[in-house]
């Protein structure tokens, strides 16, 4: 073989080692945490690992739309995950445990369901603080049961007027954190039964005994947690009709979880926190229930592991703010 | 106008005769190709992100389209690495012919297929999932993969480059297209050729192989059946082929007579219509059809296609000829005429390229730094913002482009005419009436 076709065909294939190993060998040392709709897979991996105290560097990138990344109950910004970008991130984790983390996008109807795990392994840095028994479980409260308000007021109850109404009441036994979380507002409202207040004034004073129990910046942050998070579905005035509602009523028994009953398929409808019936007897406790645990078998998802303890309370407290004219 | 025999030049011809220029492209190409396929198959999935599809359907479909081929004819074929792999089993060789002939089958290509109907379903064949290939990186990393793979298999299966010759999707329309090239190869005397024992442009010699495209370049008339391999080039030994520069549509002036050439005009112009309608415009209906393949949206889609391609466009073509003899003299005519759809159709792909060309050309930079998606930054291009180009200028140029082709369409079809001893002018309203379709469908 002469010299110059052994050179030629050396080339050809040194060209042919180096299109196919290059892209090979690239792509076998990018680990990309891609993420997708949750219809087309989610988070892969989804299961992540991680040390208490050593940094955990993340890399994704999108395949189809622009996605979010955040982790639950952990203090961190939220990203953007663009399509066919890279977006990197480190995390530190100070305790360890199983963290899961979440989209943060509305991406699509089954947002929700794109989650992934990181488990932490580990002793912790800081003994921090322990979990606590939700209330709603101290209370035995089944979080599935109806609890429609018997009674309504008309117009939306006034907290400045129930203020002004609550100087001249004993109340000092409703006011207390405790029994706000544990009682429904219709609760209180037949506790005030033995005053002298016509029921729309009964009203006013509970609005005020639900504004007496959160500041203007739990509701702010009450606000910016349900914009992002919850009014994809409940809408963002509450009326349960977000932009993916109809998407869930569409997708029917093809997204259930659970498909028994009718009363299933009812659920998937987005709870309407404009409905007084329902709200006005929905206790605290109640709502930090649902919410931690999620509606079985709806589109609802868990947000135990992803909202602290006080997000949650800033949450359940704007939440009533559809049903009670604060002070601004 | 006379031709230019650009051969002359000592540089062209060395550089056109050695091969070591071409294998140098060719190796290249090769590497450039089989790079999209893997990108395709490994890299992100986001098409916009991805080499296999920036590359491929932006890059090199701007330079085929808007360069190679309306001034180089089949220019492409001749660095295309496609037959590259085959080539070289089948030969036993990448450079001169070794001195014992490899035992492959080397079968003559049937003859029922020896014309461009294959390639009109092949191309057809990927023009109906369009709009799946030209959005995700792994479909065409598969259908690049297939094509060089059916290449390797008919290389050892059959005799000289069949797949290009034969089935190749984009060598149909290039060579349907490269007729209006104001390039050619040709030979420099007739007398010449005929004298010659052995026509080792056709035959082989120890000089080079014979000629891949199947064609005897003593008899060429035309840049249709042409790959410009420039193996004539090195085994005639009476240096009588020459590369000729040359007015613009000279083989126009003898238009085909063949129904799968006429309908390859057909197939083409239609195509670059549905594409502007599909891809261009603003149906989202339409858009869904041809993105779902498989649905029941898709196959509708897919049957208005090839009707538009197979029935409404040479039906209202063939009420456009005024006379009728018989069946035989009206397909001939028909084939005649449909030449004049040959420029038309070429500047209605470079009016429907520029459109997407000029409005995601940025993502090429993107894609240069990070070819896979996997968030290198090889030339700090990699976050370079998405940003159509010469918007301004985009209408106009695409106006200019079908008024352009649609006067040159007329002054072919004057010529075919002719030819068939028919009015010209059903025909050139014809041409009129699709070019203010696709002036609509693009503006």
């Amino acid at each position: 073989m002469k010299r110059s076709e052994l050179l030629a065909r050396i080339l050809i294939l040194a060209g042919i080692l180096l299109a196919v190993g290059a892209p090979l060998i690239f792509w076998t040392r990018t680990p990309l945490i891609h993420a997708r709709m949750a219809d087309t897979g989610g988070w892969n991996p989804d299961v992540l690992q991680a040390e208490v105290g050593k940094p955990l560097h993340l890399s994704f990138t999108s395949d189809d739309v622009v996605h979010g990344f955040a982790v639950g109950q952990l203090d961190m910004e939220a990203v953007d995950i663009e399509p066919g970008k890279v977006t990197d991130v480190t995390l530190t984790f100070d305790k360890p445990g199983t963290y899961t983390f979440y989209c943060t996008r509305w991406c699509g109807v089954n947002h929700w369901r794109m989650r992934g795990t990181i488990e932490v392994s580990g002793s912790a840095v800081d003994s921090g603080t322990t979990p606590t028994i939700p209330l709603y479980v101290t209370l035995g409260i089944d979080i599935d049961a109806p609890h429609e308000a018997p009674a309504i007021p008309e117009n939306r109850p006034y907290a400045v007027r129930g203020q002004q109404l609550a100087a001249s009441l004993d109340i000092s036994k409703f006011s207390s954190p405790d029994f706000y979380r544990a009682n429904s507002p219709y609760q209180v409202f037949e506790a005030l039964a033995s005053t002298d207040l016509p029921d729309f004034e009964k009203w006013d004073v509970v609005a005020y005994l639900w504004q007496s129990n959160t500041t203007a910046d739990a509701l702010t942050n009450g606000r910016e947690l349900y914009a992002q998070n919850c009014a994809v579905c409940h809408g963002e005035s509450g009326g349960g009709d977000g932009v993916f509602a109809d998407d869930l009523a569409a997708a029917g028994e093809a997204s259930m979880q659970s498909m028994n009953s009718s009363m299933d398929m009812a659920m998937q409808t987005p709870a309407d926190f404009t409905d007084g019936k329902r709200m006005l007897g929905a206790s605290p406790a109640l709502l930090e229930g649902k919410i931690l645990r999620g509606g079985m078998g709806t589109g609802m998802p868990m947000w135990g592991s992803i909202f602290t303890e006080a997000q949650i309370q800033d949450l359940i407290a704007y939440i009533y703010s559809f049903q009670f004219e604060y002070q601004k | 106008m006379t031709k230019i025999e650009l051969t002359r030049s000592p540089f062209i011809k060395t550089a056109l005769k050695s091969r070591y220029p071409q294998l140098t492209v060719f190796i290249v190409m090769l590497v450039g190709y089989i790079f999209a396929i893997l990108a395709g198959l490994v890299g992100t999935p986001v098409g916009s992100h991805n080499f296999s599809i920036v590359f491929v359907w932006i890059a090199w479909w701007a330079i085929l389209i808007l360069v190679a081929v309306p001034f180089f004819g089949r220019g492409w074929c001749a660095v295309c690495p496609i037959p590259l792999p085959g080539e070289w089993l089948q030969r036993g060789a990448v450079l001169a012919p070794p001195e014992k002939k490899p035992k492959w089958l080397n079968r003559r290509w049937p003859r029922a297929f020896r014309n461009i109907w294959l390639q009109n379903i092949s191309f057809l064949l990927l023009a109906l999932f369009s709009s799946v290939l030209l959005t995700t990186p792994n479909i065409t990393g598969i259908v690049l993969a297939a094509m060089l793979f059916a290449a390797i298999g008919l290389s050892i299966v059959f005799e000289r480059r069949s797949f290009c010759r034969y089935l190749c999707p984009v060598g149909g329309f290039i060579g349907l297209y490269s007729q209006t090239a104001p390039l050619e190869l040709r030979i420099k005397d007739k007398k010449v050729c005929a004298a010659c024992e052995g026509k080792p442009c056709y035959n082989g010699s120890a000089e080079g192989y014979g000629c891949p495209w199947d064609v005897f370049p003593g008899g060429l008339t035309k840049n249709s059946y042409c790959g410009l391999c420039m193996e004539c080039i090195r085994t005639c030994p009476f240096d009588n082929i020459a590369v000729n520069a040359r007015p613009f549509s000279a083989d126009l002036a003898r238009p085909s007579a063949r129904m799968d050439e006429s309908f390859k005009a057909f197939i083409m112009l239609g195509s670059a219509m549905i594409y502007a309608g599909v891809l261009l415009g603003p149906w989202g209906t339409l858009k869904d059809a041809a993105y779902n393949v498989g649905t029941s949206s898709w196959f509708m889609y897919a049957t208005a296609f090839l009707s538009i391609i197979f029935l409404v466009m040479p039906s209202f073509f063939a009420l456009c000829m005024t006379r009728f003899e018989n069946l035989n003299i009206f397909k001939k005519r028909f084939a005649t005429l449909s030449t004049a759809l040959i420029p038309l159709g070429l500047m209605f792909w470079v009016a429907f390229s520029l459109s997407f060309v000029l409005t995601n050309a940025s993502y090429i930079l993107a894609s240069l730094s990070d070819p896979l998606g996997l968030g290198w930054n090889l030339f700090g291009t990699a976050d370079a913002a998405w940003q159509p180009m010469l918007t301004s200028i985009l209408a106009p140029g695409q106006t200019l482009a079908l008024v352009g082709g649609l006067i040159w369409s007329g002054r072919t079809a004057q010529k075919a005419a002719k030819e068939a001893a028919v009015s010209a002018i059903p025909i050139i309203m014809y041409c009129f009436i699709v070019t203010l379709a696709m002036l609509w469908l693009l503006i």
